[in-house]
């Protein structure tokens, strides 16, 4: 679903976020392409969930603004946003024992009226979401019932059916074990080979650099550099942004291999 | 199937549907004066206008099954809504002192209206302000943004509960407005003194109400699933969440203007129809329509049937079973938060 257009998917224009005295995002201004897979990689509490959450509007920014394919993402009622941008939160704490195949047809939602019933086509795009994710055989069975893991499949299967042209991923390996994390990467590329993009915050850089197109990091709400893994992820930037020494290896493929050291004095 | 079809709707209100109708046709034959089928049948149809039969089905019985039906719908459809939109199972308007906040508004016409030229048609709007005024009482003293733990919210019922019922039999004394007797009748919650005149209230209520909270359903489902969650999915949060909490204000008031503080409706019902039907709201607002109307009236029955020659308040029944299904629920809500 290539769409005309030089406007990069999501712009973030000098966004200040700051909750009483505290400020949480300063100036932040990044730019993801259509087609493009970046990741937002840095320490616990450097305002990379809140750059999220101003992305998908739950969150309004202090200062600057958002543009979504080149038009201010204000002028975007709910419903069109969320046909735009589609989230996989952290966790979502569920109250009600939905079934796995409800929730991902929830994804649906923003392209039903008030009073709509899914159709054949919402169930067949919710079975592929799944399938892609290899959840299917999970469908009949209540959320409540499922690990941690399977809880996070459950919710990339939902944006993905939701069909946006942008992805947003809060965390999408943790709780995955290796297999699962590769899949969920792998899936998120696959979605942006169609001129789709997606913005991944991720603690694991090893996997972020093997999958990413760029890699931006941030610290104490600043963003410290943007790049390609290879530029990015050099030993003084996660100095930087982490308080830690690291040696840097390379793949046989030539992605860098980030490995922790002693934290740095 | 993963999709909630038209059809198993239309389905499962059609079953529902039927069984609120034999509830409906068996509560007109039960009572102190043995009525046949039959009986019932031709006074329906107008046989013999102005005897005996038809005096009792029609002036007695017909008018009660009614009111019945529609106050039980009004608490279980109010019930779901709460427990939606507080995303919590343990939600009910009664427990909450919601209701009891809709007593308080009604007592209070009731006891000084009259001073101030209220008549008695001022009442379901005065039980919809006063539950109005507890549901935003309750948004601010627990928050309905977060996720709320069961513990504080109950608590804050327990504390609404208890001020609104010292002061409304404070009101009702004052004022000499009732007897003992009918004061406890009303804080159980009762369809024997009910005006049958006022049903058309409580069908206007319940009907907007209706209104308002089908074509939401679906956003309903959303909103389980958290603020953020349903925002990014597109749900317009506040102003679905303000639609809602109005409907389930005005369905709570018009069932207490008319019935007092029945309980446990708007939790056994649901809770019940989430472990047969799923938790899709879509299907579960009607069916807690039709489900709580036929449970209301089999209470009722029950109530006015089971000790000869005296009437037991239906909220007595309805408090039996509900009570420990609500201990249940509060034990099993305790162990899965345990657990995670």
């Amino acid at each position: 679903m290539r769409t005309g257009g030089s406007d990069p998917a999501l712009a973030f224009e000098k966004i200040g976020v700051r909750f009483g005295d505290r400020e949480i995002l300063h100036s932040v201004s990044l730019e993801l392409a259509r087609g493009e897979m970046l990741a937002l990689a840095g320490p616990n509490g450097s305002g990379k969930t809140t750059l999220l959450r101003v992305a998908s509007r739950v969150l309004t920014a202090s200062t600057g603004r958002m543009r979504v394919a080149g038009r201010s993402a204000s002028d975007f009622s709910r419903r069109e946003l969320a046909r735009e941008l589609a989230v996989v939160p952290q966790d979502a704490p569920i109250a009600f024992p939905f079934r796995v195949g409800e929730m991902v047809l929830m994804g649906r939602s923003p392209h039903l009226g008030p009073l709509g019933f899914e159709t054949a086509e919402d169930v067949k795009i919710a079975r592929e979401a799944m399938a892609r994710l290899g959840i299917e055989a999970l469908a009949e069975r209540s959320i409540l019932e499922l690990s941690g893991g399977e809880r996070k499949l459950v919710l990339v299967a939902r944006a993905l059916a939701q069909d946006a042209r942008i992805l947003l991923l809060d965390e999408p390996t943790a709780n995955l074990d290796l297999r699962h994390g590769v899949i969920v990467l792998d899936r998120v590329r696959e979605f942006v080979r169609s001129g789709r993009s997606a913005l991944v915050v991720s603690h694991d850089l090893t996997l972020a650099a093997r999958s990413c197109d760029r890699i931006a990091l941030l610290a104490r709400g600043r963003l410290v550099a943007t790049g390609t893994p290879t530029e990015v992820l050099t030993r003084e930037n996660l100095r930087a942004t982490f308080g830690i020494d690291t040696e840097l290896l390379t793949a046989s493929d030539g992605a860098p291999v980030v490995v922790p050291r002693a934290p740095a004095g | 199937m993963i999709a909630l079809t038209r059809r198993r709707v239309a389905g499962v209100l059609f079953t529902l549907l039927l069984v609120l109708l034999l509830v409906g046709f068996a509560a007109l034959i039960v009572g102190p004066s043995a009525l046949t089928p039959s009986d019932v049948v031709g006074a329906l149809r107008g046989a013999e206008p102005g005897g005996a039969v038809a005096d009792i089905v029609l002036r007695v019985r017909l008018p009660r099954v009614q009111l019945g039906m529609l106050v039980g719908a009004s608490l279980a459809i109010a019930g779901v809504l709460f427990q939606a939109l507080l995303r919590n199972p343990l939600a009910d308007p009664f427990v909450l002192g919601v209701s009891g906040g809709a007593a308080l508004g009604a007592i209070l016409v009731l006891s000084l209206g009259a001073s101030v030229g209220l008549g008695y048609a001022a009442v379901p709007p005065a039980a919809f302000a006063g539950s109005l005024c507890a549901t935003v009482l309750l948004y601010v003293a627990a928050g309905f943004r977060g996720r709320v733990s069961a513990t504080h919210l109950l608590l804050t019922g327990v504390v609404f509960n208890a001020f609104a019922s010292a002061a409304i039999v404070f009101l009702a004394s004052l004022a000499g407005l009732m007897e003992g007797a009918r004061i406890f009748m009303w804080l159980i919650g009762s369809l024997s003194a009910s005006r049958a005149d006022m049903a058309g209230w409580v069908a206007l209520f319940l009907g907007i109400g209706l209104a308002c909270a089908v074509p939401l359903a679906r956003s309903l489902n959303l909103l389980t699933l958290g603020e953020e969650s349903a925002k990014q999915l597109g749900v317009e949060v506040e102003r679905h969440r303000r639609i809602l909490l109005v409907a389930t204000s005005l369905m709570v008031g018009a069932a207490v203007s008319v019935s007092g503080l029945i309980g446990f409706v708007g939790l056994i019902i649901p809770h019940l129809l989430r472990l047969l039907l799923g938790s899709d709201h879509r299907l579960l607002i009607p069916a807690a329509g039709f489900a709580g109307a036929a449970f209301l009236v089999v209470c009722d029955t029950v109530a006015r049937t089971l000790l000869l020659g005296r009437e037991l308040p239906v909220g007595a029944v309805t408090a039996v079973v509900g009570g420990p299904l609500f201990l249940y629920l509060l034990r099993r809500h305790q162990r899965r938060a345990f657990a995670q």
